[in-house]
Parts: C-alpha cells; sequence; structure tokens
C-alpha cells in the first residue's frame, strides 16, 4: 500500500469528522483510507495544468432572493423532533461554567 | 386489464373514464404491499391511513372536474425526501424517528398533481452504497431473484415499482443511484439535467450531483413524470429555469438521423459478456430504424471515479456536519460534555460506509491535503465535463451499458469497497458532468436477471433520450414479466 495513515492522521480525522471510533473501526479506517488514497492517487497522472477547477457544471452566479419569510411559526412540531426539550428550547449539554 | 399490470398513464387514464376509482387503486396496492412486503421488503414507512385518506380525497377532486396526468396513481418515495408528518430517516438509525415539518418541492408538485403517496422506500444508508444493502433497516430483496440485490441507492423504489407495489416511484441519483437499481430491477429511471428537478427537501448527500428523478414501467411513464416534478424552485439556488419540460412531446416513434455515439471504452474490459452482447443489439436496432450509430473514444473513463470519491465524500463530510444530535434525530444515551455527545451520537447513529466516506471527506477537504485531493478532483471533473462537450458536438446521444453486470447476490459486494465502487463506472461521470440519463432494460441473462441499457444526452437534452427510448421500446416491446415471469407466468 502506497498511502500509509498514520496514527496521529485517524485521530486528527476523526476530530475533524465528529466521530469516535474504536480500536477496531480505527484499524478498518486505516486500511479502507489507505486503498481509497491509493486509488484516488491515480488522478496525478492527469495534466491539469492551467484547468479551472469546476465546481459547478453551469456557469451560476450568486443566486438572490428577498429575504421574506414565507412559513409560519412551527415551533411546537419543530421541538417534537427533538432528543431533548424544556420549556419550548433545545436541551444541551452545559458547555461553560 | 389486471389493474396492477398497468402503467402509471394508463391507471390515469383508466380513473379519468370511471372505469376504477382511486381507492380502488390504493386498496389493490396496498393489499399488494401487505402480501409481498415481507419478501422483498422495498419500504422503510408504509402509511396506510394517509394513502386511503388522500385517495379518497384526489378522487373527490377528479369528481369536481381536477385534471392531471398522473390524478390518482399511487406512488412511492425515496426516504431521503422530506414527507410533512409522515417518517423520513434516509435509512439510518441517526434519523430514525424524524418526522419532518414541510415536504420536499418534488413530493409537493406530486401532491398538486394528485397523487396518492403509498409511503417511503428503503435505500442505501444517506444514498451511499450501491446495493440497497448499508440501510439500517436491512436489505431490499430484487423482485426477479429474491437471492439478489436490487442495486442502490434507490434499490426500495426500483424493487417496488418491479413488484407492483406502486405504480412509480422517485428516486435519487447522486452516482448512478436510479439508473443502476432500475437496471438491475427491469424498469425505466431517469437522472435529469442537474436543476431540473428542485432539490429543496431531499436530504444532502454531494449537493453538486444530486438530483431527483423517477423510476416507472414504461417510456411514456417517465416522460409524463417528469413534466409533473420539474419545476424551478427559487429554494434550490441550483435550480433552473427551462421552458422545455414538455417531455411528453418527445414520445415519437423515429430515431431517423439520430446520431448515436458508442464510446469504446464502455465497452471494454470488465464488462459482463451478455450485458455487451444485449447492450449492443439495442444499438443496432436503432441503427436499423435509421438512426447513425458508430462507435468513438470519449476517453477519462478510469478517472471518473477517483474523482467521484473525492468530491462525493467531500461534500457529503460537510453535508452531514448537522447530524449532530440536538434538533432532531439520535442523541447517545451518556455523555460527557458537547464534544463527546457529538461525537457518541454521529458515531453510534451512523453505519460504515457513511463513516468511511464522512472520514475520506474530511481527509480530502483538510488543510495540507486540498490541493493534492479535493482541487485536483475539481480539475478533473473540468476535464471530464469537457470530453462530454466535445462528444455532444459531433452526437445527440450516448448509448451503453448501465453497470457491468446483472445485478449480484446478496452479501457479495460490502465487503470489497473499491470493488463495489468500480460498478458505478459507467453512471457516475454523467452525475459529474451535470448531464441527464435514462436507464431501460434491454434483456435478460441466462440468469433472468434484467439488463440495462443507458442512454446519456447533453444537459437539457432530455427529449432526445426520451425519443430514442421510446423508439428502442417500441421494437422490444412490453418488458412486461416484472414478478410474473419469476414464477412463470406470462404477463
Amino acid at each position: 500500500m502506497a498511502n500509509m495513515i498514520s496514527d496521529e492522521t485517524i485521530e486528527y480525522v476523526g476530530i475533524l469528522a465528529k466521530l469516535a471510533l474504536s480500536e477496531e473501526e480505527k484499524e478498518q479506517a486505516r486500511k479502507d483510507m489507505g486503498s481509497m488514497l491509493d486509488y484516488i492517487d491515480k488522478l496525478g497522472e492527469l495534466e491539469t495544468q492551467g484547468v479551472e477547477p469546476m465546481s459547478h457544471v453551469f456557469p451560476v452566479k450568486n443566486v438572490f432572493r428577498e429575504d421574506i419569510v414565507t412559513n409560519g411559526d412551527m415551533r411546537e412540531e419543530i421541538l417534537k423532533n427533538a432528543p431533548g426539550e424544556k420549556d419550548g428550547m433545545f436541551v444541551v449539554p452545559r458547555t461553560f461554567e | 386489464m389486471e389493474l396492477l399490470g398497468m402503467t402509471a398513464v394508463e391507471l390515469a387514464a383508466a380513473i379519468r373514464k370511471k372505469e376504477v376509482t382511486v381507492l380502488e387503486a390504493a386498496k389493490a396496492v396496498l393489499s399488494q404491499i401487505e402480501e409481498k412486503e415481507d419478501m422483498y421488503h422495498c419500504y422503510v414507512t408504509v402509511d396506510k391511513e394517509g394513502a386511503l385518506a388522500q385517495a379518497a380525497a384526489v378522487q373527490k377532486k377528479i369528481d369536481e372536474g381536477f385534471e392531471s396526468p398522473l390524478a390518482g396513481v399511487p406512488v412511492a418515495i425515496k426516504d431521503n425526501m422530506c414527507t410533512e408528518g409522515l417518517l423520513t430517516t434516509c435509512s439510518s438509525k441517526i434519523l430514525g424517528n424524524f418526522v419532518p415539518t414541510y415536504s420536499s418541492e418534488a413530493v409537493l408538485n406530486l401532491k398538486r398533481a394528485g397523487a396518492v403517496i403509498l409511503g417511503k422506500t428503503n435505500m442505501d444508508e444517506f444514498a451511499m452504497g450501491s446495493t440497497t444493502e448499508t440501510s439500517a433497516f436491512g436489505a431490499t430483496k430484487n423482485p426477479w431473484n429474491t437471492k439478489h440485490v436490487p442495486g442502490g441507492s434507490s434499490g426500495g423504489s426500483a424493487a417496488a415499482v418491479a413488484a407492483k407495489e406502486c405504480f412509480y416511484a422517485l428516486g435519487s441519483d447522486t452516482g448512478g443511484s436510479i439508473r443502476q437499481p432500475a437496471s438491475f430491477c427491469g424498469v425505466v429511471g431517469l437522472k435529469p439535467t442537474y436543476g431540473t428537478v428542485s432539490r429543496y427537501g431531499l436530504i444532502a448527500y454531494g449537493s453538486s450531483l444530486d438530483q431527483i428523478g423517477p423510476l416507472c414501467k414504461d417510456v411514456t411513464d417517465c416522460a409524463t413524470i417528469m413534466e409533473v416534478i420539474s419545476s424551478y424552485d427559487p429554494k434550490d439556488s441550483t435550480s433552473v429555469k427551462r421552458a422545455d419540460t414538455d417531455f411528453t412531446s418527445a414520445l415519437k416513434d423515429d430515431v431517423k438521423g439520430m446520431r448515436i455515439g458508442l464510446p469504446k471504452d464502455y465497452f471494454g474490459q470488465g464488462l459482463d459478456p451478455e450485458v455487451k452482447s444485449a447492450v449492443q443489439k439495442a444499438a443496432k436496432v436503432l441503427k436499423e430504424k435509421g438512426a447513425l450509430v458508430e462507435e468513438f473514444d470519449l476517453g477519462l473513463l478510469e478517472y471518473a471515479i477517483p474523482t467521484y470519491y473525492t468530491i462525493a465524500s467531500a461534500e457529503a463530510s460537510s453535508n452531514l456536519e448537522r447530524f449532530d444530535g440536538i434538533k432532531y434525530g439520535y442523541r447517545t444515551e451518556s455523555y460527557e460534555g458537547l464534544h463527546n455527545m457529538y461525537k457518541k451520537s454521529r458515531s453510534e447513529g451512523f453505519g460504515p460506509e457513511v463513516k468511511r466516506r464522512i472520514m475520506l471527506g474530511s481527509f480530502v477537504l483538510s488543510s495540507g491535503y486540498y490541493d493534492a485531493y479535493y482541487l485536483k478532483a475539481l480539475k478533473a471533473k473540468a476535464l471530464i465535463k469537457k470530453a462530454f462537450d466535445e462528444a455532444f458536438a459531433r452526437y445527440d446521444v450516448i448509448l451503453g451499458p448501465v453497470a457491468p453486470t446483472t445485478a449480484p447476490g446478496l452479501g457479495e459486494s460490502l465487503s470489497d469497497p473499491i470493488k463495489m465502487y468500480l460498478g458505478d463506472i459507467y453512471t457516475i461521470s454523467i452525475n459529474l458532468a451535470g448531464l441527464p440519463g435514462l436507464s431501460m432494460p434491454c434483456g435478460l441473462d441466462t440468469r433472468g436477471l434484467p439488463i440495462g441499457l443507458q442512454l446519456i444526452g447533453d444537459c437539457f437534452q432530455e427529449k432526445k433520450l426520451i425519443q430514442t427510448a421510446y423508439a428502442y421500446e417500441k421494437v422490444r416491446g412490453p418488458f412486461g414479466g416484472r414478478e410474473e415471469k419469476v414464477h412463470g407466468k406470462a404477463i
């Protein structure tokens, strides 16, 4: 395998991805990412000097519309989906003392 | 004609002529679901009561003079499109209890046209997969042979159409997720030009690639459904204003002078010989009908998959950040502090394939690797688009297979991700270039599994695909079978 993924990289990617992986999952992730990156490295063969990166297939610029509220108050329905709710608000763990 | 065997357009006509009521149609399909679901598992949620209530309401509207080409026809919706008041899970544990407060624009367009929504179909978790086996709620089986996968990620939608558990369905296609299951299940599927169907309310996977489209029984249904679901939507900033959405006007049995190109690399190594021969036979049929058919070099095929997985994973890692266990969805039971809660909720809520792509996406976007991977992929995408532009200067339609093989057996694909990704080789560059692609059945292999033909058009040229497909369908004849064939009965 050309791409050796270090423990540090897996830790770092875990932080970026907001995932807590078990040791077993980390080992699997290292293997999977290594083989995917080996495969993706094929793109290195392509001559892309002077090629503009294409994020959108059509030449669209910023699309604006008036900022007008069109939906009604759905607070109760929306809160029904919340895993934690109290007094009409989302419950979250304490984030500061 | 047997009710469940009707196409969507045929059923709508029968309802208009009062030969059948909407309620009769809904009841017939609901009892089919009841009878077959244990075997195929096409649905995550069946909304029996809701469907019966909608059926009564739509019948009343029709009796009062409401007209629409699909009024009263029961439809199934892939479970990644929000449906107000109806569970929408993306086949993921993390959205296992999510009930949207609004409906996606494509679903609203159907409702305005008098559709009866039956329920939500099974899929690969967050549309990541090619077999519908990554669903957190169990795999869907292929109605042609239950030992095989239906394809994915819109496998539940394709299987539901094939099993007559609906008259048509909506799916979404990010790298082949409509076309490939359509091919494996012997139905028609269309991935429209990017921006044609609003993505509002479609739970995002790869936003620059995602597009909603129909899965249905024939080309006439396909064009009719497209007319209903296509719309300009200010709520989707990538929505395109199109005046040419009269897709049914292209239902013409005429391909004289149609320039059809067969990319040589679509018929090369890795393509199953039976698939190859069926697709070449279809090309021959079109040639005999007066199309100008020739082979050409498209190129860059081997770069499509690495480009796609870099871009799609990058977008997925960003899109799926929102699932954090705060406002909706799954939250872990015990945690220490906010960040631990995020991490644990996500790790317990997402399945392995989703985690794999989020990890890869986070990596290719991370500082130090962004230029080498993500930016490189965006440049490769520009080159792929250019190759198609050059091809469409010479051809109206590109013709090839949908997938290298027919449906693999259950459990054969997930162990080797790269091998599974290679199955998408003929479908994914179409998403990268924003093009429309149509998949339709063109034969059966020796095991009795459907083979799919893919027609690819330039941006906004769905009509050429529909016209070509319609002309081919006329010669091929009805591709019935569906379930009956399996049990040895003629349709």
